[in-house]
Protein backbone atom coordinates (compact mmCIF):
# COMPACT_ATOMS: atom_id res chain seq x y z
CA UNK A 1 0.00 0.00 0.00
CA UNK A 2 1.18 3.51 -0.71
CA UNK A 3 2.18 5.56 2.06
CA UNK A 4 0.77 9.28 1.69
CA UNK A 5 2.91 10.72 4.25
CA UNK A 6 4.28 14.57 3.56
CA UNK A 7 3.89 17.03 0.99
CA UNK A 8 3.17 15.41 -2.96
CA UNK A 9 2.78 11.74 -1.73
CA UNK A 10 -0.13 11.63 -4.04
CA UNK A 11 1.71 12.03 -6.70
CA UNK A 12 4.14 9.80 -8.67
CA UNK A 13 7.71 9.66 -6.93
CA UNK A 14 9.28 12.83 -7.81
CA UNK A 15 12.38 12.82 -10.26
CA UNK A 16 15.66 13.98 -8.97
CA UNK A 17 14.95 16.61 -10.80
CA UNK A 18 12.00 17.55 -9.30
CA UNK A 19 13.64 16.71 -5.69
CA UNK A 20 16.67 19.40 -6.76
CA UNK A 21 13.62 21.60 -7.71
CA UNK A 22 12.15 21.60 -4.57
CA UNK A 23 15.41 21.45 -3.00
CA UNK A 24 16.32 25.03 -4.33
CA UNK A 25 12.97 26.53 -3.57
CA UNK A 26 13.61 25.68 0.37
CA UNK A 27 16.97 26.62 0.13
CA UNK A 28 15.43 30.31 -1.17
CA UNK A 29 13.52 30.51 1.84
CA UNK A 30 16.68 29.65 4.17
CA UNK A 31 15.13 26.46 5.28
CA UNK A 32 17.73 23.95 6.53
CA UNK A 33 17.17 20.74 5.14
CA UNK A 34 17.66 17.45 6.82
CA UNK A 35 17.70 14.25 5.22
CA UNK A 36 15.62 11.02 7.27
CA UNK A 37 14.91 7.24 6.93
CA UNK A 38 12.70 4.79 8.27
CA UNK A 39 12.15 0.81 8.03
CA UNK A 40 9.05 1.93 9.70
CA UNK A 41 6.51 3.58 8.38
CA UNK A 42 3.60 3.51 10.55
CA UNK A 43 1.69 6.96 11.06
CA UNK A 44 2.75 7.10 14.65
CA UNK A 45 6.13 6.85 14.32
CA UNK A 46 6.55 9.91 13.55
CA UNK A 47 10.59 10.20 14.28
CA UNK A 48 12.53 8.90 12.07
CA UNK A 49 16.54 7.88 11.96
CA UNK A 50 18.81 10.96 10.95
CA UNK A 51 21.15 10.88 8.39
CA UNK A 52 23.99 13.05 9.20
CA UNK A 53 22.85 16.27 10.69
CA UNK A 54 20.47 18.69 8.94
CA UNK A 55 22.19 20.74 6.61
CA UNK A 56 22.41 24.49 7.37
CA UNK A 57 24.14 27.46 5.49
CA UNK A 58 23.93 25.37 2.11
CA UNK A 59 23.41 27.62 -1.01
CA UNK A 60 23.16 24.92 -3.62
CA UNK A 61 20.54 21.75 -4.03
CA UNK A 62 23.46 19.42 -4.86
CA UNK A 63 24.89 19.53 -1.34
CA UNK A 64 21.91 17.87 -0.52
CA UNK A 65 21.67 15.52 -3.46
CA UNK A 66 24.78 14.09 -2.55
CA UNK A 67 23.56 13.44 0.89
CA UNK A 68 20.47 11.58 -0.71
CA UNK A 69 22.63 9.63 -2.79
CA UNK A 70 24.56 8.55 0.17
CA UNK A 71 21.68 7.81 2.18
CA UNK A 72 19.93 6.03 -0.95
CA UNK A 73 23.31 3.58 -1.16
CA UNK A 74 23.13 2.70 2.23
CA UNK A 75 19.70 2.39 2.72
CA UNK A 76 17.69 1.53 -0.72
CA UNK A 77 15.06 -0.30 1.11
CA UNK A 78 13.46 2.41 3.54
CA UNK A 79 11.70 5.11 3.45
CA UNK A 80 13.71 8.37 2.90
CA UNK A 81 12.30 12.04 3.49
CA UNK A 82 14.31 15.70 2.96
CA UNK A 83 12.88 17.34 6.04
CA UNK A 84 12.71 21.37 5.65
CA UNK A 85 13.25 23.12 8.61
CA UNK A 86 12.41 26.58 9.30
CA UNK A 87 14.78 28.71 12.09
CA UNK A 88 12.34 32.14 11.37
CA UNK A 89 11.10 33.48 15.32
CA UNK A 90 7.85 32.14 15.68
CA UNK A 91 7.96 29.08 13.24
CA UNK A 92 11.32 27.14 14.01
CA UNK A 93 9.69 24.15 12.57
CA UNK A 94 9.42 21.86 10.09
CA UNK A 95 7.95 23.50 6.90
CA UNK A 96 7.61 21.01 4.73
CA UNK A 97 8.43 17.58 4.46
CA UNK A 98 8.34 15.00 1.17
CA UNK A 99 9.30 11.28 1.07
CA UNK A 100 12.10 10.72 -1.98
CA UNK A 101 12.68 7.32 -1.46
CA UNK A 102 9.89 4.29 -0.89
CA UNK A 103 10.84 0.27 -1.04
CA UNK A 104 10.29 -1.85 -3.65
CA UNK A 105 7.47 -3.62 -2.25
CA UNK A 106 5.46 -1.31 0.45
CA UNK A 107 3.84 -2.87 3.14
CA UNK A 108 0.11 -3.26 3.94
CA UNK A 109 -1.11 -2.49 7.08
CA UNK A 110 -3.62 -4.49 9.11
CA UNK A 111 -6.09 -3.32 11.54
CA UNK A 112 -6.69 -5.84 14.25
CA UNK A 113 -9.81 -6.29 16.47
CA UNK A 114 -9.50 -6.86 20.67
CA UNK A 115 -12.13 -7.46 22.66
CA UNK A 116 -11.76 -5.79 25.66
CA UNK A 117 -13.61 -5.72 28.82
CA UNK A 118 -17.55 -5.43 28.99
CA UNK A 119 -17.97 -6.42 25.45
CA UNK A 120 -16.09 -3.36 24.55
CA UNK A 121 -13.33 -3.37 21.51
CA UNK A 122 -10.01 -2.35 21.02
CA UNK A 123 -8.35 -1.39 17.31
CA UNK A 124 -4.58 -1.42 16.53
CA UNK A 125 -3.26 -0.78 13.53
CA UNK A 126 0.12 -2.76 12.38
CA UNK A 127 1.95 -2.72 9.19
CA UNK A 128 2.73 -6.02 7.53
CA UNK A 129 4.87 -7.00 4.21
CA UNK B 1 5.68 18.57 -25.15
CA UNK B 2 8.97 20.37 -25.25
CA UNK B 3 9.60 22.95 -27.96
CA UNK B 4 13.01 21.56 -29.72
CA UNK B 5 15.30 24.83 -29.43
CA UNK B 6 17.27 25.37 -32.82
CA UNK B 7 21.06 25.54 -32.26
CA UNK B 8 21.89 28.81 -33.53
CA UNK B 9 24.17 29.45 -36.49
CA UNK B 10 26.15 32.61 -35.90
CA UNK B 11 27.03 34.13 -32.74
CA UNK B 12 27.93 37.33 -32.16
CA UNK B 13 30.54 37.21 -29.38
CA UNK B 14 30.82 41.20 -28.49
CA UNK B 15 27.05 41.25 -27.99
CA UNK B 16 27.15 38.18 -26.12
CA UNK B 17 30.41 39.62 -24.22
CA UNK B 18 27.93 42.64 -23.21
CA UNK B 19 25.22 40.86 -22.55
CA UNK B 20 26.64 38.06 -20.31
CA UNK B 21 27.77 40.57 -18.13
CA UNK B 22 31.14 39.55 -18.63
CA UNK B 23 32.39 43.04 -19.65
CA UNK B 24 30.90 44.42 -16.17
CA UNK B 25 33.18 42.23 -14.75
CA UNK B 26 36.22 43.09 -16.54
CA UNK B 27 35.56 46.48 -16.39
CA UNK B 28 35.09 46.22 -12.65
CA UNK B 29 38.39 44.52 -12.50
CA UNK B 30 40.25 47.12 -14.37
CA UNK B 31 38.82 49.70 -11.56
CA UNK B 32 39.43 48.15 -8.54
CA UNK B 33 42.17 46.67 -9.06
CA UNK B 34 45.88 48.16 -9.44
CA UNK B 35 48.43 47.17 -10.79
CA UNK B 36 48.51 43.10 -11.25
CA UNK B 37 48.78 43.17 -15.49
CA UNK B 38 49.72 39.72 -15.90
CA UNK B 39 46.99 38.90 -13.81
CA UNK B 40 44.39 40.80 -15.88
CA UNK B 41 45.60 39.42 -18.87
CA UNK B 42 44.99 36.30 -18.15
CA UNK B 43 41.79 36.70 -16.55
CA UNK B 44 40.33 38.33 -19.53
CA UNK B 45 41.86 35.40 -21.86
CA UNK B 46 40.46 33.02 -19.59
CA UNK B 47 36.90 35.04 -19.79
CA UNK B 48 37.57 34.88 -23.84
CA UNK B 49 38.39 31.01 -23.26
CA UNK B 50 34.89 30.33 -21.69
CA UNK B 51 32.70 32.81 -23.76
CA UNK B 52 34.27 30.98 -26.70
CA UNK B 53 33.47 27.57 -25.69
CA UNK B 54 29.69 28.60 -24.24
CA UNK B 55 29.00 29.80 -27.89
CA UNK B 56 30.22 26.22 -29.20
CA UNK B 57 28.03 24.50 -26.56
CA UNK B 58 25.37 26.53 -28.08
CA UNK B 59 26.10 25.23 -31.41
CA UNK B 60 26.55 21.80 -30.48
CA UNK B 61 30.24 21.89 -31.37
CA UNK B 62 32.08 20.60 -27.73
CA UNK B 63 29.87 18.80 -24.60
CA UNK B 64 32.71 18.51 -22.19
CA UNK B 65 32.44 21.21 -19.48
CA UNK B 66 36.03 22.53 -19.32
CA UNK B 67 38.62 22.37 -16.63
CA UNK B 68 37.80 25.50 -14.34
CA UNK B 69 40.13 24.68 -11.30
CA UNK B 70 43.00 27.22 -10.96
CA UNK B 71 45.78 27.99 -8.87
CA UNK B 72 46.87 31.39 -7.72
CA UNK B 73 50.32 31.86 -6.59
CA UNK B 74 51.94 34.75 -5.33
CA UNK B 75 53.20 36.74 -2.09
CA UNK B 76 50.89 37.78 0.80
CA UNK B 77 48.93 40.66 -0.13
CA UNK B 78 48.82 40.30 -3.74
CA UNK B 79 44.71 40.18 -3.91
CA UNK B 80 44.69 36.72 -4.50
CA UNK B 81 41.13 36.35 -2.51
CA UNK B 82 40.00 39.49 -3.51
CA UNK B 83 40.25 38.31 -7.66
CA UNK B 84 38.80 34.96 -6.38
CA UNK B 85 35.88 36.58 -5.53
CA UNK B 86 36.21 38.22 -8.43
CA UNK B 87 36.21 35.01 -10.64
CA UNK B 88 33.38 33.54 -8.73
CA UNK B 89 31.25 36.34 -9.82
CA UNK B 90 33.18 35.84 -13.61
CA UNK B 91 31.81 32.40 -13.35
CA UNK B 92 28.38 32.52 -12.50
CA UNK B 93 27.72 35.05 -15.21
CA UNK B 94 29.05 32.96 -17.77
CA UNK B 95 26.81 30.18 -16.21
CA UNK B 96 30.13 27.70 -15.32
CA UNK B 97 29.01 27.85 -11.40
CA UNK B 98 24.89 28.15 -10.43
CA UNK B 99 25.29 30.53 -7.74
CA UNK B 100 28.64 32.32 -7.79
CA UNK B 101 29.59 32.09 -4.34
CA UNK B 102 32.96 32.15 -2.49
CA UNK B 103 33.54 29.79 0.29
CA UNK B 104 36.90 30.43 1.39
CA UNK B 105 39.26 27.93 3.62
CA UNK B 106 42.08 26.93 5.11
CA UNK B 107 43.44 23.62 6.53
CA UNK B 108 41.67 24.00 9.44
CA UNK B 109 38.61 23.73 7.75
CA UNK B 110 39.33 20.28 6.20
CA UNK B 111 41.37 18.59 8.14
CA UNK B 112 39.76 16.78 10.99
CA UNK B 113 42.33 16.05 14.33
CA UNK B 114 41.59 12.19 14.93
CA UNK B 115 40.67 9.26 12.42
CA UNK B 116 37.33 9.91 11.36
CA UNK B 117 36.88 13.05 11.76
CA UNK B 118 38.34 14.32 8.41
CA UNK B 119 35.83 12.76 5.90
CA UNK B 120 32.91 14.38 7.02
CA UNK B 121 34.55 17.51 7.55
CA UNK B 122 35.99 17.99 4.27
CA UNK B 123 32.48 16.62 2.71
CA UNK B 124 30.48 19.28 4.91
CA UNK B 125 32.70 22.11 3.34
CA UNK B 126 32.07 20.89 -0.02
CA UNK B 127 28.62 20.65 0.11
CA UNK B 128 28.78 24.55 1.06
CA UNK B 129 30.80 24.95 -1.74
CA UNK B 130 28.99 23.39 -4.18
CA UNK B 131 27.42 25.83 -6.98
CA UNK B 132 29.88 28.41 -6.08
CA UNK B 133 33.84 28.76 -6.03
CA UNK B 134 35.92 26.66 -3.20
CA UNK B 135 38.63 28.81 -2.59
CA UNK B 136 41.77 26.90 -0.42
CA UNK B 137 43.76 29.52 0.99
CA UNK B 138 48.04 28.48 1.59
CA UNK B 139 46.24 25.29 0.08
CA UNK B 140 50.15 23.67 0.48
CA UNK B 141 49.59 23.01 3.89
CA UNK B 142 47.34 20.16 3.20
CA UNK B 143 50.32 17.80 2.58
CA UNK B 144 53.00 17.18 5.06
CA UNK B 145 55.64 15.44 3.57
CA UNK B 146 57.29 14.81 7.04
CA UNK B 147 54.20 13.30 8.34
CA UNK B 148 52.87 10.25 7.06
CA UNK B 149 50.15 10.01 8.67
CA UNK B 150 48.98 13.07 8.71
CA UNK B 151 44.95 13.28 8.09
CA UNK B 152 45.46 16.09 5.36
CA UNK B 153 46.41 13.28 2.50
CA UNK B 154 42.75 12.10 3.23
CA UNK B 155 41.21 15.55 2.58
CA UNK B 156 42.97 15.53 -0.68
CA UNK B 157 41.86 12.48 -2.15
CA UNK B 158 38.28 13.48 -0.96
CA UNK B 159 39.11 16.99 -3.03
CA UNK B 160 40.65 15.20 -6.03
CA UNK B 161 37.69 12.85 -6.33
CA UNK B 162 35.06 16.16 -6.29
CA UNK B 163 36.96 17.96 -8.70
CA UNK B 164 36.91 15.06 -10.40
CA UNK B 165 33.48 13.96 -10.79
CA UNK B 166 31.77 17.36 -10.02
CA UNK B 167 33.40 19.76 -12.03
CA UNK B 168 29.48 21.02 -13.49
CA UNK B 169 29.02 21.77 -9.61
CA UNK B 170 31.97 23.52 -8.13
CA UNK B 171 35.34 25.19 -9.16
CA UNK B 172 38.71 25.09 -6.87
CA UNK B 173 40.83 27.37 -6.74
CA UNK B 174 44.07 26.63 -4.85
CA UNK B 175 46.05 29.62 -3.46
CA UNK B 176 49.70 29.98 -1.77
CA UNK B 177 53.00 31.07 -1.89
CA UNK B 178 54.40 30.08 -5.18
CA UNK B 179 57.28 28.22 -4.30
CA UNK B 180 55.33 26.46 -1.69
CA UNK B 181 52.90 25.88 -4.18
CA UNK B 182 55.22 24.10 -6.58
CA UNK B 183 56.53 21.89 -4.62
CA UNK B 184 53.02 20.94 -3.36
CA UNK B 185 51.85 20.06 -6.83
CA UNK B 186 55.20 18.18 -7.57
CA UNK B 187 54.30 16.24 -4.49
CA UNK B 188 50.89 15.60 -5.71
CA UNK B 189 50.47 15.01 -9.56
CA UNK B 190 47.42 14.92 -9.26
CA UNK B 191 46.14 18.35 -8.89
CA UNK B 192 48.63 19.32 -11.51
CA UNK B 193 46.67 17.95 -14.30
CA UNK B 194 43.31 18.75 -12.51
CA UNK B 195 44.46 22.25 -12.64
CA UNK B 196 44.08 23.84 -15.87
CA UNK B 197 44.93 27.77 -15.51
CA UNK B 198 47.82 28.71 -12.99
CA UNK B 199 48.02 32.26 -12.38
CA UNK B 200 50.90 34.50 -10.99
CA UNK B 201 50.54 37.11 -8.62
CA UNK B 202 53.39 39.70 -9.01
CA UNK B 203 54.16 42.18 -5.93
CA UNK B 204 53.10 45.72 -6.56
CA UNK B 205 55.56 48.32 -7.12
CA UNK B 206 56.17 51.31 -4.84
CA UNK B 207 53.96 53.52 -6.87
CA UNK B 208 51.45 50.90 -6.99
CA UNK B 209 51.32 50.17 -3.87
CA UNK B 210 50.71 54.53 -2.72
CA UNK B 211 48.14 54.41 -5.36
CA UNK B 212 46.39 51.58 -3.19
CA UNK B 213 46.80 53.77 0.35
CA UNK B 214 44.96 56.18 -1.22
CA UNK B 215 42.56 54.01 -2.92
CA UNK B 216 42.08 52.45 0.72
CA UNK B 217 41.97 55.50 2.36
CA UNK B 218 39.63 57.53 -0.15
CA UNK B 219 37.22 54.51 0.97
CA UNK B 220 37.16 55.40 4.59
CA UNK B 221 36.91 59.17 3.86
CA UNK B 222 39.99 59.95 4.61
CA UNK B 223 43.28 61.64 2.63
CA UNK B 224 46.98 62.06 2.69
CA UNK B 225 48.46 65.54 2.12
CA UNK B 226 51.18 66.39 -0.02
CA UNK B 227 53.74 66.05 3.07
CA UNK B 228 51.65 62.74 4.19
CA UNK B 229 51.88 61.55 0.95
CA UNK B 230 55.81 62.00 0.46
CA UNK B 231 56.04 60.07 3.89
CA UNK B 232 53.90 57.13 2.94
CA UNK B 233 55.97 56.75 -0.29
CA UNK B 234 58.76 56.73 2.01
CA UNK B 235 57.50 54.33 4.33
CA UNK B 236 56.87 51.97 1.92
CA UNK B 237 60.35 52.06 0.17
CA UNK B 238 61.47 51.25 3.88
CA UNK B 239 58.81 48.79 4.74
CA UNK B 240 59.55 46.66 1.53
CA UNK B 241 63.33 45.59 3.03
CA UNK B 242 62.19 44.49 6.49
CA UNK B 243 60.48 41.11 7.26
CA UNK B 244 57.08 40.10 7.20
CA UNK B 245 56.06 42.60 4.35
CA UNK B 246 53.04 41.66 2.79
CA UNK B 247 52.45 44.37 0.09
CA UNK B 248 48.83 45.55 0.42
CA UNK B 249 47.96 44.30 3.33
CA UNK B 250 50.82 45.94 5.28
CA UNK B 251 50.17 49.03 3.65
CA UNK B 252 46.51 48.46 5.37
CA UNK B 253 47.68 47.78 8.33
CA UNK B 254 50.04 51.01 8.64
CA UNK B 255 46.92 52.98 7.34
CA UNK B 256 44.83 51.43 10.11
CA UNK B 257 47.97 52.58 12.48
CA UNK B 258 48.45 56.05 10.91
CA UNK B 259 44.65 56.60 11.40
CA UNK B 260 45.39 55.81 15.63
CA UNK B 261 47.73 58.10 15.34
CA UNK B 262 46.06 61.17 13.78
CA UNK B 263 43.14 60.58 16.28
CA UNK B 264 45.38 60.66 18.93
CA UNK B 265 47.13 63.83 17.71
CA UNK B 266 44.19 65.32 17.20
CA UNK B 267 42.97 64.52 20.57
CA UNK B 268 46.22 66.15 22.14
CA UNK B 269 46.84 69.22 20.20
CA UNK B 270 43.38 70.71 19.29
CA UNK B 271 42.52 73.51 20.96
CA UNK B 272 39.28 74.49 19.32
CA UNK B 273 36.16 73.37 17.18
CA UNK B 274 37.75 70.89 14.11
CA UNK B 275 36.53 71.06 10.81
CA UNK B 276 35.82 67.47 8.15
CA UNK B 277 38.80 68.50 6.61
CA UNK B 278 41.12 68.07 9.33
CA UNK B 279 39.30 65.27 11.27
CA UNK B 280 40.10 63.11 7.49
CA UNK B 281 43.70 63.83 6.66
CA UNK B 282 46.48 62.17 7.63
CA UNK B 283 49.55 63.87 7.96
CA UNK B 284 53.44 63.55 8.04
CA UNK B 285 53.66 63.11 11.79
CA UNK B 286 51.14 60.50 11.50
CA UNK B 287 53.28 58.09 9.32
CA UNK B 288 56.86 58.89 10.10
CA UNK B 289 56.05 58.13 14.26
CA UNK B 290 55.74 54.54 12.62
CA UNK B 291 59.08 52.52 13.84
CA UNK B 292 59.38 51.31 10.58
CA UNK B 293 61.25 54.58 10.24
CA UNK B 294 63.80 53.84 13.15
CA UNK B 295 64.82 50.75 11.71
CA UNK B 296 62.54 47.83 13.17
CA UNK B 297 59.07 46.18 13.13
CA UNK B 298 56.66 47.16 15.53
CA UNK B 299 56.04 43.05 16.34
CA UNK B 300 59.69 41.96 16.36
CA UNK B 301 60.45 44.95 19.12
CA UNK B 302 61.18 43.21 23.17
CA UNK B 303 58.46 44.13 25.22
CA UNK B 304 61.28 46.30 27.23
CA UNK B 305 61.70 48.62 24.15
CA UNK B 306 57.97 49.86 23.91
CA UNK B 307 59.04 53.72 25.18
CA UNK B 308 58.57 54.84 21.53
CA UNK B 309 55.53 56.36 20.05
Amino acid sequence: MRITQGCFSFLPDLTDEQITAQVEYCLGNDWAIGVEYTYDPHPRNTYWEMWGNPMFDLRDAKGVMMELDECRTAHGGAYIRLNAFDSTRGFETVRMSFIVNRPKVEPTFHIQRTDFESRSQKYAWDARY
Amino acid sequence: MDAVTEAPKTVDLAAEYESSGVAEVLRELDRDLIGLAPVKQRIRQTAALLLVDRARRDMGLAQETPTLHMSFTGNPGTGKTTVALMMAGLLHRLGYVRKGHLVTVTRDDLVGQYIGHTAPKTKEVLKKAMGGVLFIDEAYYLYKPDNERDYGQEAIEILLQVMENNRDDLVVIMAGYADRMDRFFAANPGFRSRIAHHIEFPDYTDAELLKIAEAMLDGQNYGLDPAGRKAMAEYIALRRTQPHFANARSVRNALDRARLRQANRLFETATGPLDARALSTITDPDIRASRVFSGGLDVDRPASREDQP
